[in-house]
């Protein structure tokens, strides 16, 4: 029966837990919708037959609806409307409440692509490997513009949103291929941002772990290729000082202390440098950030307001990257170790 | 004779010895200034007529080449940057030009103050410069989206719209200052509501359309100033890289999308109940019957702008929004439905004993009754929350969104069209014509928007430029509804601007109606009426029988 209704409605394969309890609710509210409309439509095509007009200036009777009849056409649907609001509310509050046991893929949307890693180490591009039969908490974000993350067999959806993460889950219960698609106009290749989820059965995502793990370990063999074991930072700096290279920032900027059109990198940061309006300013990652992002907003002394803005040409995190990088070429006031972070009393 | 007693002598009603004295709005006045200064609302009511069907034609053209490029997956007649432009365009068009102002700018405009027995509206001046304030932000949105183009649709969700690097800026400014023409012609009728019922008409007599404009009017003056603001600081953050949205700058790109549904969702009002009130009028006149339960719609009418105010986030079910919060949101959203419900059994329940004379509005009248059902049953199941997260953004919401807002608004656009064309031109249309082109478009509408259903179940997404496959069918099926549709409009087009010219002498009352605003001449004169300030002693929509009056029986 729900197999039938599910393709005379267009529905896709239903292959999660979720998936069942929606296209149920669907088939409740789908069902009484049709049965409803007919009620409507057949009563009023009757009466259009029925009280047809019969002289042209033929006079009616005063019919005024009793307050019983009022009443009912407001608690008829508000009941039906308010049970389906009551189910649909409880399917999903469950399915915005991961398990405890669900295990974690970080999902990030970008256009146009979905980045999916896992806490135990592989990561891919627009596939995604799940075990069957096991919750899975999908931790979405984005890193430019809003997606959203879309699995028509799995009825789920989520949107990613840039600088927060979003949550939801699922438990596949179909091994197979299915797609996932952006629901979320984020521009030009919107609708080719694509990608599937592989669900696997038990055994073989294990392997397929397995396999992956090897794989990350023959990499460590060349223990300079494998970037992962370097402390962040430093990965950070390496980062900033290619894209400080191709972004053209050291066609301006020398990091041996020189001076050139701009101002040396070499111990730029943290340094207190004088405007060209008489007031100081401190050298700390905001200003550098400002300064890349909007460079006339304060010019140091003796320099032309000449750098193009790279507004909207970096991402964040290569933001991140080249001041990182900068405050890399440090002079020796920049405190070196770990930060011990602030120190806080307990409250007694 | 008065006109309140002429009701009763309907059809061919014989000149009255005034009328050459008293020409009609048409012809009172016939240089191109005593068109483009006047402050006549009638005049200014068929100004708009003219710009919203001219931009009603724009926003179908740039529908159909939709339709066109989806007819198979990939590429087909453009690219995919000029159809992004193109449903943004299609989108804003249709949305912010034609379906806002439709109703209430042009037969709002035109019936508000004949159904109140007023000469004209409070303010006729501000009246008319609402028209040139639409036509001011008209002009800048479509300079914009032809120099540039924006491809954001029409939602400008961010941080989408603060990055791309198309035309944002004038077409945001442009629908900011039409909003201002929204603005200023809800103060007109409210106000002319308070202030100039003529004698007899209480606030219970007022005609049913009239209540729907009032309570539309309400949500323009409320709403409008909110997505104005908005517009502006999407424009500043755009220009300026303010961090109001940009989650880069600290800025929170949800709270975008609250603020620009606070408004956008009860313009989904402003766009269908000044339909619903049509359809009052309507079904009330040609089944001849008082409205079944008239206290009913008219409370229901307010009930939905009060309501429609509380219900902004179901647009955000799966944007991170608090559990809770779409907990509170859903429950709001089906009371919009009761309110709906309500009115839907109220205008079956005015069939009920009347006397039913299946005219072209009326054909529209069913239509309408079929879109607003099945469109408001749909929308109760996307505010289903579960549900809603399979379908959010996906075709079905397309389907939905079109048929509850667009096909009962254009059912009622057109039904108003065909209903008050004798009253605004004096002339009658081919019946005939009329039937076939309402069947025509009814048909057309379903046969695109059903297979719409059936995408979104499939799982389509929206503004999709390219698709899967398996989408294909259903996408054909589409499109061929889109052309039986575009055929539909162009025979009315036809037969009506053939009845402009040729069509036959109305009368003052062919419909025989009871509706105030058929006391007038057909077409009214300048100021409405000749002769004293009518009064209107019976209830609207009062069709009653003498004999059978005494005994108001209830159902």
């Amino acid at each position: 029966m729900s197999e039938l209704l599910n393709n005379l409605l267009f529905l896709p394969e239903s292959a999660s837990t979720f998936a069942e309890r929606v296209d149920l609710l669907h088939h409740f509210v789908v069902g009484t919708t049709m049965v409803m409309s007919a009620g409507v439509g057949l009563a009023a095509l009757f009466m259009f037959f029925r009280y047809r007009r019969r002289l042209p200036a033929q006079a009616t009777e005063y019919v005024v609806p009793t307050l019983k009849t009022e009443f009912l056409f407001v608690s008829v649907p508000l009941v039906f409307f308010l049970a389906w609001f009551g189910i649909g509310f409880r399917d999903f509050t469950w399915v915005t409440t991961p398990p405890k046991d669900a295990m974690d893929v970080y999902v990030m949307g970008k256009q146009w692509m979905w980045k999916f890693s896992y806490p135990e180490g592989p990561n891919g591009v627009n596939v995604m490997h799940v075990p069957a039969n096991r919750p899975v908490r999908l931790l979405i974000t984005s890193r430019d513009v809003l997606h959203s993350f879309y699995v028509p067999a799995f009825r789920i959806k989520m949107d990613a949103l840039p600088g927060r993460y979003t949550q939801i889950w699922f438990e596949a219960t179909k091994p197979g291929t299915y797609q996932v698609l952006c629901t979320e106009y984020c521009g030009l290749s919107h609708s080719k941002m694509l990608a599937e989820v592989v669900v696997l059965p038990e055994e073989e995502y294990e392997d397929w772990i397995k396999e992956q793990r090897r794989g990350r370990l023959q990499d460590r063999q060349d223990a300079l290729a494998d970037t992962s074991l370097v402390p962040p930072v430093a990965r950070m700096v390496e980062q900033g000082q290619i894209l400080a290279g191709t972004q053209g920032c050291l066609k301006c900027h020398s990091v041996d202390g020189s001076a050139h059109i701009g101002p040396t990198f070499l111990g730029m940061y943290d340094r207190v440098e004088k405007l060209d309006d008489g007031q100081d300013i401190r050298v700390d990652e905001a200003y550098i950030t400002q300064s890349m992002m909007d460079p006339g907003a304060h010019l140091v002394a003796g320099y032309q307001n000449v750098m193009p803005t790279y507004q909207g040409k970096l991402q964040g995190p290569e933001t991140a990257a080249i001041v990182e990088y900068i405050k890399s070429l440090r002079t020796p006031n920049v405190r070196e170790g770990a930060s011990e972070g602030p120190a806080y009393d307990p409250i007694q | 004779m008065t006109p309140s007693s002429s009701l009763d002598t309907a059809g061919a009603a014989p000149h009255d010895e005034h009328h050459d004295h008293h020409p009609s709005y048409l012809v009172d006045g016939t240089t191109i200034k005593s068109w483009l200064l006047t402050v006549d609302h009638k005049r200014i009511g068929l100004m708009f007529l003219f710009w919203v069907l001219l931009f009603f034609l724009v926003g179908g053209i740039f529908a159909l080449l939709i339709r066109v490029e989806l007819l198979t997956p990939g590429p087909t007649i453009m690219d995919a940057m000029t159809y992004n432009r193109t449903f943004t365009l299609h989108g804003l068009v249709m949305i912010f030009l034609f379906m806002i102002p439709a109703i209430p700018a042009v037969f709002g405009n035109f019936m508000l103050p004949l159904m109140l027995g007023a000469k004209d509206v409070a303010f006729p001046r501000l009246n008319l410069a609402s028209l040139y304030i639409y036509l001011a932000g008209a002009v800048l949105a479509l300079w914009g989206m032809l120099n540039g183009g924006l491809d954001t649709g029409w939602t400008f969700y961010t941080p989408y719209s603060t990055h791309t690097t198309t035309t944002v800026a004038p077409v945001l400014f442009g629908a900011f200052i039409i909003g201002f023409s929204s603005i200023a012609t809800g103060i007109n009728f409210i106000v002319t509501c308070h202030t100039m019922r003529a004698p007899g008409i209480t606030w219970f007599k007022m005609p049913l359309f009239v209540w729907a404009i009032y309570a539309t009017s309400c949500i323009q003056v409320l709403a409008t100033p909110v997505i104005g603001l908005l517009l502006v600081l999407v424009t500043v953050e755009n220009l300026f890289s303010f961090g109001m949205f940009d989650p880069a700058r600290g800025g929170d790109p949800v709270l975008f999308q609250h603020l620009f549904w606070f408004y956008s969702h009860p313009a989904v009002y402003i766009m269908v109940l000044p339909a619903f009130g049509v359809m009052s009028e309507i079904v009330s006149t040609y089944s001849r019957k008082n409205l079944f339960g008239y206290r009913a719609v008219a409370y229901s009418s307010l009930g939905i702008a009060f309501v429609g105010f509380f219900a902004w986030g179901h647009h955000m079910f799966v944007s991170g929004q608090s559990t809770f919060d779409a907990g509170v949101f859903g429950v709001l959203t089906m009371l919009v439905g009761v309110f709906t419900a309500i009115k839907v059994f109220n205008w079956v329940g005015t069939v009920y004993k009347g006397a039913v004379d299946f005219k072209t509005p009326f054909a529209y009248f069913c239509g309408f009754l079929f879109f607003t059902v099945f469109g408001g049953m749909t929308g109760i199941a996307l505010g289903t929350v579960s549900l809603d997260v399979a379908w959010h953004d996906t075709y079905f919401v397309v389907a939905h969104f079109h048929f509850i807002m667009v096909g009962a608004t254009i059912m009622a656009f057109l039904a108003a069209l065909h209903y008050w064309f004798p009253k605004m031109f004096g002339r009658t249309y081919h019946e005939g014509w009329g039937l076939v082109s309402a069947a025509l478009i009814i048909l057309g509408f379903n046969a695109t928007f059903i297979p719409q259903f059936l995408l979104g179940n499939n799982g389509m997404p929206r503004r999709y430029y390219d698709y899967p496959e398996r989408f294909q069918a259903l996408n054909v099926a589409s499109t061929a509804g889109a052309t039986l549709l575009a055929f539909g409009f162009i025979i009315i087009a036809m037969y009506l601007a053939y009845a402009l010219v040729y069509g036959k002498a109305a009368g003052k009352n062919p419909w025989r109606s009871k509706g105030y605003e058929w006391v007038s001449e057909s077409p009214p004169p300048t100021h409405n009426f000749v002769g004293p300030q009518p009064t209107f002693p019976e209830e609207p929509h009062f069709y009653v029988d003498p004999k059978k009056a005494e005994v108001p029986d209830a159902v």
